[in-house]
């Protein structure tokens, strides 16, 4: 599978890590329901980190879509909150 | 609840999906989507400058405020020895303050910094990118007839629109950061113009205020006379000083106003 990290590009995982993905992305929806700062703090840079750690980046050359994306990595629990919202986190 | 990455992959790609289907003819899409590429590219090219203006704005404003913090020190050493405490008690204070204003500068530089290396990583996997659609563009065009080409390389499309759009929204961030530290670089030049020492010490809006507030209240100031009495011998009868260097420190009495009238410069 692709995921693209924004302002990271993307990068190719197994198949087989789909599970912890989504783990990893459930604390981090979990922490912003608790509206707790520190949680997602840790959580998010837990699962930016995954991705990064776990895949290896696409080929600049390579064209492909991506089947989930993440926020960038400065993302705030603020800015998280609202794309929960469906607002302001993608400008335009 | 559905995970951030879900809820974000669907918004995202509505937004890139948005960005892709503003060519109608299938004929026309291939060009149109490199024109848009390159005029992206050309984006992110002055999304880079822009940074790097503003970067060098904050260092200009670094250097200058350094400069009114020794000019401070030694207004303060000569308003001491000419025996004048009050005045030197108020360039001190409006040192601590440029320096907290300093701190909150190196900050916004270095982060500048990380936004400019960010968008330059960006504009060159865009450039790579870009080409690699260009190439295929033109190996589909030459086998396909235009409808069929623009089907065949789909995903191709769809991966650059992601790109752009990713591009986009960091370019977006960006501007949005160099429009805030512009701001706020203003308001410093204004404070440093204006000698606004009283209205920032009192009750303040911001934390950036409040900071300074806390910072000139704090024992810093006090430690800095005592420490600046010591070089200049604490046994010395400050009044005893001549007149011309009491005058050169200052030669009006109300402090505040007048050291800030004398700091200036």
């Amino acid at each position: 599978m692709i995921v693209r990290i924004l302002e990271r590009g993307q990068f190719r995982l197994p198949d087989d890590l789909h599970g912890r993905l989504n783990e990893l992305d459930n604390a981090v929806a979990a922490a912003v329901a608790a509206g707790d700062e520190d949680a997602f703090s840790s959580a998010f840079g837990a699962l930016i980190e995954f991705v990064q750690e776990a895949g290896e980046p696409v080929a600049d050359s390579e064209l492909v879509t991506s089947d989930h994306v993440l926020p960038h990595p400065e993302t705030t629990l603020e800015e998280a909150r609202e794309a929960f919202a469906g607002e302001g986190a993608i400008p335009g | 609840m559905a995970g951030l990455m879900s809820r974000f992959t669907t918004l995202f790609k509505v937004k890139a999906n948005k960005a892709l289907d503003k060519a109608e003819d299938p004929g026309e899409t291939l060009d149109y989507s490199y024109q848009k590429q390159l005029e992206m590219l050309q984006k992110v090219k002055r999304g880079v400058a822009d940074v790097v203006t503003a970067k060098k704005r904050l260092q200009l404003q670094t250097a200058k405020l350094e400069e009114s913090v020794v000019k401070l020190d030694g207004q303060a050493k000569t308003a001491l020895a000419g025996g004048r405490e009050d005045l030197a008690r108020t360039a001190l204070e409006r040192k601590a303050l440029i320096q907290g204003q300093l701190q909150g500068l190196d900050q916004q530089i270095a982060g500048l910094e990380q936004q400019q290396q960010n968008l330059l990583e960006q504009e060159q996997r865009l450039s790579a990118k870009v080409e690699a659609f260009r190439t295929q563009k033109e190996v589909v065009k030459a086998q396909y007839s235009a409808a069929e080409a623009s089907v065949r390389i789909g995903e191709a499309t769809t991966g650059l629109g992601e790109e752009m759009s990713d591009v986009g929204m960091a370019l977006q961030r960006a501007q949005d950061k160099t429009d805030q530290m512009q701001a706020r670089a203003a308001a410093v030049n204004e404070l440093v113009d204006t000698g606004a020492l009283d209205d920032l010490t009192a009750p303040a809006g911001d934390d950036l205020d409040r900071q300074i507030a806390s910072l000139t209240a704090g024992g810093q100031v006090d430690a800095e006379l005592a420490k600046m009495k010591a070089e200049l011998g604490t046994g010395a009868p400050a009044g005893e000083l001549s007149a011309a260097s009491a005058a050169d420190a200052e030669p009006a009495p109300a402090p505040s106003t007048d050291a800030g009238e004398e700091a200036k410069g």
